[in-house]
């Protein structure tokens, strides 16, 4: 199905189903330990064995020699392959560092070798007899340091994208910002770690995994291993979580392959924690400047943002600034991004890449900005809002309420009450303060197709390798399956991430929900097609409903409609919507902080989210996304950071006890609004997505409640206390 | 390798020869086939794979199998099944307790356990009255739970979940 002109009224609109607030489909599973994840396939092949993957010592080099003879005559070792035993192998698309073959290291923990044996102990203390020979080089691993050189990187045809006259407007504004901020590196550290058993049948390869995008992997897979994609099978139908983290193949899935290829036995690879965080991706570290210039009625007339950030040769740069072009009015505008070559672990994608870190800076200078002009920070974000691309005034958003996100979130969070003069309210010992922020993130439009088949007592199978990261798929589809063929949930069986299954848009970029099910949408008006077919009926004039087919007076139970059992397939595409019309989801985020007037500590207090995203399709599963993307934020803002130790080259904080995130004592009570709205122009399901715009402001919210409270700016994440300990006021 | 014999979930579980190196944690996983219990750092870190030993809540990933002959293990698998829920892992399901769920095994082995050992009486960092029996509050659930973290971010509503299962409000 080709989706190019607006939605009009279809049987989702019906919402008997879609847009409740059901509970998960997968949660008695989840709950009970019985969803299977990718390390626990005991069931798929008998006699499997067990890998441990070595990584390389050094950040940058050649490997000359591994010395595996004591690790080959260690007890129950079945076989070792190292890095010298086979040439670099291929890369997956988007992928910058190579995960195994050949003597170069390209950056800390990349793989050198796997030992298989018997069991994991025996696997696990024969890889610590592996001795490796390198020969350093010297690398580099000092964002500060490269990015003074660093060159111009465009994200399109230019490298600067320019509206107007940005040098100019910004001198003869009348009050003007020019302030530099920062953000560091960070991991996703999803709880279950990188997992893949890989089983040979002759030349065809299963790999179990952990993966958010299966046809993508199996793809890369095949370019890796350099077979036939065909002889590829990717699995994963529970993903221990992923936030970009496992858009790609990583090393176990290569290493399980290899391994289980020497051994001539079913292998299983997890990666170990500080594997995780040095041999995967990461988001990189960004130098951010922004200019901002107004009129003393607070009109912007000149915004510029620039970013830099480091990646490996062929890497892509932190797309910080992409949401500056978009988020508010104003004539004159510059953006532009600086890419330094570091030699670091690979930097990619991880939850909202680019917006989330850019929000985080954006948020604050407009924060700054209003208090230099003495506008309240709702009322000056609303002063600058538009409804349409300001780089091409001709194209319009195709739903944008960030105007009534601020308002009702405003209204809900009595920011009335807010002290705009900082460090003035006290509670005990408490400096109390509130925050706010715009939330922003693009909404991504991306094919998706699925199979809908329909047995002789009426139960209908969906089937997509789409894949439910704890996002909720599993419910979604099937509450949409369920809305389109007039069914009870009870009746709707959805079998997810297989790469036998149709290809859909995959779990990625918060366009997993609206593609999706926009798939699983196009499959099932196929099989409504195919029911009216099969009993001689007009497709146009029949209902679906109660698990009947109705026509007229004609009610026919749809198993007896299916009779041996009927099967569709389709997909959904987009035309050029997405050109015409600028299409993002919004969000207003308000926090109240209480910081210890003695030792600096920040606790959070409260935290409301309002968000304009289109229809929500299940509001239980859409208010976690949000909630859980706000806790990222919170990390974002007051603790997470990988440490780069600049002269090794790695992240030094590579475990959950040194990388910190939030805990149960960090969060604090969350209140979640979305606002009641369908945008027909993103799909048939009117939907967009959530799952990213919950993090996309949120770290600056609570970095302007900071300033509320204790009227110490920091412009360096994360807000740690040491970073404004010693400028607080002085404790009455 | 050793003879180990313990308790999991009620069953004797004899296992003739276990190497000593292996946990609780890969004990359970890996030879009991109860991959409820979840591995998420190794570490005792995350407590993903958090058990009930005795009644009393441990990281399973911190203790090796061998430390534990004669013990009484409860696991996820323990507590309910998908068609027979305990009314924590029922509680979990209705506030959305979870997203990826890879943690939650952990998350809800703790939660049960935090209620009882409130009900016990022990204290904990957040306690105000060490000589007072610790109050049912959303500041000592969350204290409590605080060894178990959940990366999609589940906290608000497995507090609410639990408050539920203890009938306060969160």
């Amino acid at each position: 199905m080709k989706f190019e002109h607006p939605a009009g009224l279809n049987p989702i609109d019906r919402l008997t189903v879609v847009g409740r607030p059901v509970d998960r489909i997968d949660g008695p599973l989840k709950t009970t330990g019985t969803a299977l994840y990718a390390h626990e396939r005991h069931d798929v092949a008998p006699n499997q064995a067990y890998g441990v993957v070595v990584g390389a010592a050094i950040a940058r080099g050649r490997v000359e020699t591994i010395d595996v003879r004591a690790a080959r005559a260690a007890p129950g070792v079945l076989a070792v392959v190292t890095t010298l035993d086979v040439p670099r192998l291929g890369r997956g698309r988007m992928n910058y560092a190579y995960l195994f073959g050949g003597a170069e290291i390209q950056h800390y923990h990349q793989a050198i070798a796997v030992v298989v044996a018997e069991t994991f102990e025996q696997a696990r203390a024969a890889a610590a007899l592996i001795r490796a020979d390198y020969t350093p080089e010297q690398g580099r691993f000092d964002l500060a340091a490269e990015a003074g050189h660093a060159p111009l990187h465009g994200d399109g045809d230019e490298p600067v994208h320019r509206v107007g006259d940005f040098e100019t407007a910004f001198a003869a504004a009348p009050v003007t910002l020019d302030r530099t901020y920062t953000t560091p590196d960070q991991s996703h550290v999803m709880i279950e770690p990188h997992a893949t058993v890989a089983v040979w049948d002759g030349d065809r390869l299963t790999l179990w995994t952990s993966n958010q995008m299966i046809a993508w992997s199996k793809k890369a897979v095949a370019d890796i291993l350099g077979m036939p994609a065909e002889k590829v099978r990717v699995v994963s139908p529970y993903v221990g979580g992923g936030f970009g983290g496992k858009l790609f193949v990583r090393a176990d899935a290569v290493l399980a392959a290899l391994g289980a290829k020497a051994a001539g036995r079913p292998v299983r690879v997890a990666l170990t924690r500080p594997l995780v965080i040095n041999n995967t991706t990461h988001r990189p570290a960004t130098i951010q400047r922004i200019r901002i210039g107004a009129e003393r009625d607070g009109r912007i007339t000149a915004i510029a943002h620039e970013s830099t950030s480091g990646n490996l040769p062929d890497g892509s740069p932190e797309t910080a600034v992409a949401q500056t072009k978009l988020l508010y009015a104003g004539a004159a505008r510059m953006i532009a991004m600086r890419l330094a070559r570091l030699d670091l672990p690979e930097g990619n994608a991880m939850r909202a890449p680019g917006e989330a870190p850019g929000m985080m800076a954006l948020e604050i200078a407009i924060d700054e900005m209003a208090e230099a002009l003495g506008l309240d920070p709702v009322e000056f974000r609303i002063r600058n809002d538009t409804q349409v691309d300001p780089a091409h005034p001709g194209r319009p958003f195709s739903y944008r309420d960030l105007v009534g996100c601020l308002r009702l979130g405003a209204e809900r969070f009595g920011w009335s009450a807010r002290d705009p003069k900082p460090a003035s309210v006290r509670d005990g010992r408490w400096l109390i303060g509130l925050g706010v922020a715009a939330g922003f993130r693009n909404n991504l439009l991306t094919k998706s197709s699925a199979r809908v088949e329909l047995d002789r007592h009426g139960v209908v199978t969906v089937s997509t390798d789409m894949t439910d990261i704890g996002t909720g798929s599993y419910t979604i589809i099937a509450q949409t399956a369920a809305e389109m063929l007039g069914v009870g949930l009870e009746k709707v069986v959805v079998r997810l991430g297989d790469s036998d299954f149709p290809a859909s848009a995959g779990s990625g970029g918060q366009w997993g929900a609206n593609n999706a099910t926009a798939g699983v949408y196009a499959a099932c008006v196929r099989l409504r097609d195919a029911v009216a077919r099969k009993l001689g009926l007009n497709a146009t004039d029949i209902d679906f409903a109660d698990g009947e087919v109705m026509s007229g007076d004609r009610r026919v139970p749809l198993g007896e409609a299916a009779g041996e059992g009927l099967s569709a397939e389709d997909g959904i595409e987009y035309g050029s919507l997405a050109k015409d019309y600028q299409q993002s989801t919004f969000a207003g985020h308000f926090v109240e902080v209480a910081v210890d007037a003695h030792t600096g500590e920040t606790r959070l207090r409260r935290m409301l989210a309002v968000c304009s995203a289109g229809r929500i399709l299940n509001p239980k599963s859409a208010r976690s996304q949000v909630i859980g993307a706000m806790t990222m934020g919170a990390g974002a803002a007051l603790m997470e950071k990988l440490s780069v130790d600049t002269r090794r080259g790695f992240f030094v904080n590579h475990d959950l006890a040194g990388y910190e995130v939030p805990v149960h004592a960090d969060i604090p009570h969350q209140e979640v609004i979305f606002l009641d709205e369908a945008d027909p122009i993103s799909s048939p399901m009117k939907a967009k997505g959530v799952g990213e715009l919950g993090l996309c402001g949120v770290g600056a919210a609570i970095a302007n409640a900071i300033y509320n409270a204790t009227g110490v700016r920091v412009r360096d994440y994360p807000i740690t206390l040491d970073t404004y300990l010693d400028r607080l006021p002085r404790p009455a | 390798m050793m003879k180990l014999s313990f308790e999991v979930n009620g069953t004797p579980c004899d296992l003739a020869e276990i190497d000593t190196r292996t946990t609780l944690l890969d004990a359970l996983r890996e030879h009991l086939r109860l991959t409820g219990t979840k591995k998420g750092c190794d570490h005792g870190q995350c407590g993903a794979c958090t058990v009930l030993v005795n009644g009393t809540r441990i990281n399973s990933c911190l203790s090796l199998a061998v430390q534990h002959h004669g013990d009484r293990i409860t696991t996820i698998e323990g507590l309910g099944t998908p068609g027979a829920l305990h009314p924590m892992q029922a509680a979990f399901v209705r506030h959305d307790g979870y997203q990826c769920g890879y943690c939650t095994p952990g998350q809800i082995c703790s939660a049960v356990a935090v209620l009882a050992e409130i009900e016990a009486g022990v204290p904990s960092h957040v306690t105000a009255d060490l000589g007072a029996a610790p109050p049912l509050t959303n500041l000592e659930i969350r204290e409590r739970m605080s060894g178990n973290i959940c990366r999609c971010g589940a906290y608000s509503n497995i507090v609410d979940a639990m408050a539920e299962v203890a009938g306060v409000k969160a």
